[in-house]
C-alpha cells in the first residue's frame, strides 16, 4: 500500500492509454447482440426500490430496472427519461412535467401520472432519504391528464435544483402494486422491483445473486445484453481475483482496494477510471467538536489544518484516483463550483505552532498540547489512511492523537447522536446540487441523530440565511453566486473541513463498449451496453 | 437403550443453557454503540431525522429493553424467530436459505479433515521419529499456521487465475443452465477450494491428535497380547488400535463442530459463499438483533444434535460406555 510517485505517474498514463480506446475507436463498431454481464456487488441493502432509498447501492440494480424522470446526459445536463419536458413558473412554485406517452410497466400497465403523483407524494416526500427534505414544501402534484404532472410547492423550487436532484431522487414506482397494498416499506415488489426500464427483474439470492433479463417492450428498444448478474463479494481481494479470473466484468464504486485498482489499470484486460463517476464525487471531511473548548477556537482549528501535508498524503497514499480539495463543493460541480479563491489551508507547520502557541495551547509533559479522539468512519480504507496520517502529522505540532474505530452503526451513533468525539472524519457525498446533501452540514438546527449534518455545535446566523436564500433562489445566476458565498464564508469558519475531492473508480473489462459515458453511468440504465467478442 | 436416555438428559439440561446465552447475547448488543437504524442509514448514505424515528418505530426499537427481551423470549417459546430487519422476512426463513450452504461446505470439510487426518496420523505413528513421521508433522504444523483467508486467496491465485483449473468463488455458476448431475458437479467444483482451505487448518489438528492416541494406544496391554498371539501388523492397526484410538478424534468432532459453524466467516467472505458465518458478521454489524439470535438459536441446535450423535457412536465403539455408570 505505499504506492510512489513514479507509480502513480504510470497508473495515469495506463489510465489514459486504456481509456482512448474503448471511449472513441469502438464506438462506430455494430453493438453485439446477446450476452451476461457480470456485476461485483459489495454491499447488500435492505431492499431494491431507488423511490425508497437514495443510495449507489441500490441505482446499481434497480437503475436497470427503475427509471427517474430525468437523467443526466453525457454533458451533464438534464435530459428527459420518463419526463419528456418540463417548466416552471417564473415565483417557482408550480413545475410541470409532461410525461412519456407510450411506456409500460414490466407487467404490462401503462405508466401515468397518477404514478408519478402516489411515487412523490408517498415516497419521495414521506420516506426516501434526503427526498423528504427536498420535497418538503410540495404540497401537491396535479394530474390534469394522464401525461401531466404539476408539482405544487409552498415556498419557491429552482427548478436547477429539481433537475439536478432527480436524477437520484426521481425514481418512479408502479401505484398500482404500491397502493392499498399495506406498509410501504414492507412491500415485496421492494426486493422484487417492476419498472419501465430496459431490463425485467429475475430473482434475487440473498448473500450470491441478483439476476435480471432484458425486457424486450422497452420504449427506447430492447437493449443489447441478454443478462445482468449482479454477485454479492464481500471480500475486496477476492472481487479482484475473480475479475482476473474473468467471473466478474465490472466493480462499480471503487469496489477494490487502492493497489489492486492500480494493479488492474496496467493491465490491458481492464480500464480503470474515474470517468462515468462525476456525479458521483465526494469529500474526505475532518469534523471538528465545538463543545471541546479547545476546538472552540478558530485558531486551533486552523493550526490542525495547517498542520497536515494533504498534497504528499494524496500523492502517496491515493494516487491518481484523488485530487487536493477547496471546499464543500467540488470541482466537477461546474454548475456551482466557485473556484479555489476561497480560504485555504495550506501545509505550514510554523504557523500550526505558532497559531496552536497564540490559543493559548503550550506543550505540557513530553511536548503534549493537547489529547484529542479521532473517530474514522469504516467505510473505505482512505479514511483509515488518512485517520492514521492525521494522527502522526498533528503529533508532530503537540496534538496527541487516539484514534477510536467503531463499525458503521456505532461511527455514527458516537459522532451524529451522542457527540462522543473531537475529530471525526469520514465522506460528504455531492449530489449535484450542494442543497441536496451538502449544505445539511453547516446550517444549524439538525436535530441529534441525523447523519451526516450539522453536529458540531456550531452556529452561524450569516451562513444559515446564504444556505436558506440559495436553497429558494431560482435565478441559476444569483443562486450561484449564493453558493461561492457560501463556501467563502463556511472555509473562513472552518466547523469543518473538506481537503480531498474524490470520484469513484470503475473497474470494467476492456470489453465492454458504451460504458462511462454519462457522469452517473454507474447508476444509470445501461440500454446501450454491449460486450465485444 | 441406557444411552438414550444419557443423551436424553444431557438434551434437557442444554436447554436453559441456550436461553442463558442468549439472553447474554441480548444484552450484550445493547452496549454496542448504535441500532440497526444507524447501521442502516450507514447503509443509505444518509436521512434525515424523522425517517430513523419513523424506522425506529417500525422496527419496534421504541420499546425498552426488558420489554424488548419479553417479547423475543416469548416468541421464541412459541418457536418464532420474528422477522430480519435486514432482509425483511422471517428469521426461519433467511436461516433455512443459509444452511444448505453451511452445512454442505462444514460436512466437506470435517469429512476431509478427518479421513486424511486418520490416514496421516496413522501413518505418523507407524513411522514415528522417522521421515513419514517428520514430513507429515512438518507440513501439519505449516497447514495449522497459516492463516486461512491467505490460504484462500493464493489457492484462487494459483488455481483460478493461473491456472484456471476451478473457479473463484460463488456456490454455483449463474451464467451457464446446468441441472440434474451437471449441476450437482458444478457446486463440487465450486467447493473444493473453500473446503481445502477450511479443511486443512483442521485436519492438522487430527492429524496430530490421532498420532498421539495411536503411540498411546500401541502401548498397551491388549496390543502386545494381539501382538504375541501372531497376527499381523495391518491387522493389529485395523482391528485393535484405530478402534480404541478414534475416541479422541470423535471428541473432537463433536467440539469443532460448533467451531467450524462460526469459523466459516473468512473462508465464505474469501470465496462469496452465502453461509451461515457470514449471516452472522452481517446481522452483527447492522445489529439485526433477530438474525444473530436467531443464528445462535439454530447454531445451539446443531451443536447439541451433533453432540448427541457423538454420543451414540461411543456407545458404538466402545460397549464399555453404555453398561458402565
Amino acid at each position: 500500500m505505499n504506492f510512489t510517485r513514479r507509480a502513480a505517474l504510470m497508473t495515469s498514463a495506463a489510465i489514459a492509454a486504456s481509456v482512448a480506446d474503448p471511449f472513441r475507436a469502438f464506438a462506430q463498431q455494430t453493438p453485439r447482440k446477446g450476452g451476461v454481464f457480470v456485476v461485483h456487488y459489495g454491499a447488500e441493502q435492505r431492499q431494491l426500490n431507488p423511490s425508497l432509498q437514495a443510495s449507489t447501492g441500490v441505482y446499481i440494480i434497480s437503475g436497470k430496472i427503475m427509471e427517474p424522470l430525468v437523467d443526466l446526459d453525457a454533458a451533464g445536463n438534464p435530459v428527459g427519461v420518463l419526463a419528456t419536458s418540463w417548466e416552471s413558473t417564473p415565483d417557482g412554485k408550480t413545475i410541470t412535467f409532461k410525461l412519456r406517452q407510450g411506456v409500460t410497466w414490466h407487467d404490462g400497465k401503462p405508466f401515468t401520472s397518477a404514478d408519478v403523483q402516489f411515487t412523490a407524494m408517498e415516497m419521495w416526500k414521506k420516506i426516501l432519504n434526503y427526498g423528504s427534505t427536498l420535497q418538503l414544501f410540495l404540497t401537491a402534484v396535479d394530474t390534469p391528464d394522464p401525461h401531466t404532472a404539476v408539482f405544487r410547492y409552498e415556498r419557491p423550487m429552482p427548478l436547477n435544483l429539481l433537475l439536478r436532484a432527480l436524477p437520484d431522487l426521481g425514481y418512479i414506482s408502479p401505484r398500482h402494486l404500491y397502493e392499498g397494498k399495506g406498509d410501504i416499506r414492507q412491500n415485496p415488489v421492494n426486493l422484487a422491483p417492476i419498472g419501465t426500464g430496459p431490463f425485467k427483474f429475475v430473482s434475487y439470492e440473498r448473500g450470491q445473486h441478483v439476476i435480471a433479463e432484458r425486457h424486450d417492450g422497452y420504449w427506447k428498444g430492447p437493449a443489447n445484453l441478454d443478462r445482468i448478474i449482479w454477485r454479492v463479494i464481500t471480500d475486496r481481494a477476492a472481487a479482484a481475483a475473480q475479475m482476473e479470473a474473468g467471473q466478474l466484468h465490472y466493480s462499480p464504486f471503487s469496489g477494490l482496494t487502492i493497489s489492486d485498482m492500480a494493479r488492474l489499470g496496467k493491465d490491458p484486460r481492464f480500464v480503470v477510471s474515474t470517468k462515468g463517476n462525476e456525479g458521483n464525487a465526494r469529500t474526505n471531511t475532518l469534523e471538528f467538536n465545538f463543545r471541546r473548548k479547545e476546538l472552540a477556537d478558530i485558531k486551533v482549528r486552523q493550526a490542525i489544518a495547517h498542520a497536515i501535508n494533504v498534497p504528499f498524503f494524496i500523492e502517496n497514499f491515493l494516487g491518481d484516483f484523488a485530487k487536493l480539495g477547496t471546499g464543500p463543493i467540488p470541482s466537477v460541480s461546474t454548475d456551482f463550483y466557485p473556484g479555489a479563491n476561497t480560504p485555504q489551508y495550506p501545509y505550514d507547520k510554523a504557523k500550526a505552532v505558532r497559531l496552536l502557541d497564540e490559543a493559548g495551547l503550550r506543550p505540557g509533559a513530553g511536548g503534549t498540547r493537547l489529547t484529542l479522539r479521532l473517530l474514522p468512519a469504516p467505510w473505505g480504507e482512505d479514511i483509515s489512511l488518512w485517520a492514521t496520517f492525521i494522527q502522526q502529522s498533528l503529533g508532530e505540532v503537540g496534538i496527541r492523537v487516539e484514534v477510536v474505530r467503531n463499525d458503521g452503526g456505532g461511527f455514527l451513533k458516537s459522532v451524529y447522536a451522542d457527540h462522543a468525539f473531537d475529530l471525526a472524519t469520514g465522506w460528504h457525498q455531492y449530489r449535484n446540487d450542494p442543497a441536496v446533501s451538502t449544505t445539511v452540514w453547516y446550517r444549524s438546527g439538525q436535530p441529534a441523530g441525523a447523519p451526516w449534518t450539522n453536529q458540531w455545535g456550531w452556529k452561524d446566523d450569516v451562513i444559515d440565511k446564504v444556505i436558506d436564500d440559495a436553497a429558494t433562489e431560482v435565478d441559476p445566476v444569483k443562486r450561484k453566486a449564493l453558493y461561492a458565498d457560501f463556501v467563502t464564508k463556511a472555509n473562513a469558519a472552518l466547523p469543518l473541513w473538506m481537503p480531498i475531492e474524490q470520484i469513484f473508480v470503475t473497474t470494467i473489462t476492456a470489453k465492454a463498449r458504451n460504458h462511462s459515458n454519462t457522469p452517473r453511468w454507474g447508476s444509470s440504465s445501461w440500454h446501450d451496453l454491449w460486450l465485444a467478442e | 437403550m441406557r444411552v438414550l436416555s444419557l443423551a436424553g438428559r444431557r438434551l434437557a439440561a442444554s436447554i436453559p443453557t441456550l436461553f442463558l446465552i442468549l439472553i447474554g447475547v441480548f444484552l450484550l448488543l445493547q452496549f454496542a454503540p448504535g441500532d440497526t437504524v444507524d447501521a442502516m442509514m450507514a447503509q443509505m448514505g444518509g436521512g434525515d431525522a424523522k425517517t430513523a424515528e419513523d424506522l425506529r418505530r417500525f422496527y419496534g426499537l421504541d420499546l425498552s429493553v426488558s420489554a424488548q427481551l419479553a417479547s423475543y423470549l416469548w416468541r421464541l417459546v412459541r418457536f418464532d424467530l420474528g422477522f430480519s430487519a435486514i432482509y425483511g422476512k422471517p428469521v426461519a426463513t433467511v436461516i433455512a436459505e443459509r444452511l444448505p450452504a453451511t452445512i454442505l461446505l462444514m460436512t466437506a470439510s470435517l469429512s476431509f479433515a478427518f479421513f486424511f487426518g486418520l490416514i496421516l496420523g496413522v501413518v505418523a505413528a507407524r513411522g514415528v521419529n522417522k521421515w513419514p513421521d517428520t514430513l507429515i508433522s512438518t507440513v501439519g504444523l505449516i497447514f495449522y499456521a497459516t492463516p486461512s483467508f491467505w490460504f484462500g486467496l493464493m489457492a484462487i491465485v494459483v488455481f483460478s487465475i493461473y491456472l484456471q483449473w476451478l473457479p473463484a468463488g460463488g456456490l454455483s455458476d449463474i451464467t451457464s443452465t446446468a441441472t440434474g448431475i451437471w449441476a450437482v458437479l458444478d457446486t463440487a467444483r465450486h467447493l473444493v477450494l473453500p473446503t481445502l482451505t477450511l479443511g486443512l487448518i483442521f485436519l492438522a489438528i487430527y492429524l496430530r491428535i490421532m498420532r498421539a492416541s495411536m503411540l498411546e494406544v500401541l502401548n498397551l496391554d491388549f496390543v502386545r497380547t494381539a501382538r504375541s498371539k501372531g497376527l499381523d501388523e495391518t491387522r493389529i492397526i485395523t482391528r485393535h488400535v484405530l478402534r480404541n484410538a478414534l475416541l479422541p478424534m470423535v471428541t473432537l468432532i463433536g467440539l469443532q463442530a460448533g467451531t467450524m459453524l462460526g469459523g466459516s466467516v473468512v473462508v465464505e467472505s474469501v470465496f462469496s459463499l452465502p453461509g451461515l458465518g457470514r449471516l452472522a458478521y452481517e446481522s452483527v454489524v447492522q445489529r439485526d438483533l433477530n438474525t444473530l439470535l436467531g443464528i445462535i438459536f439454530v447454531s445451539a441446535l446443531l451443536v447439541i444434535t451433533v453432540n448427541f450423535i457423538v454420543d451414540l457412536i461411543y456407545a458404538r465403539l466402545d460397549p464399555r460406555i453404555t453398561t458402565g455408570a
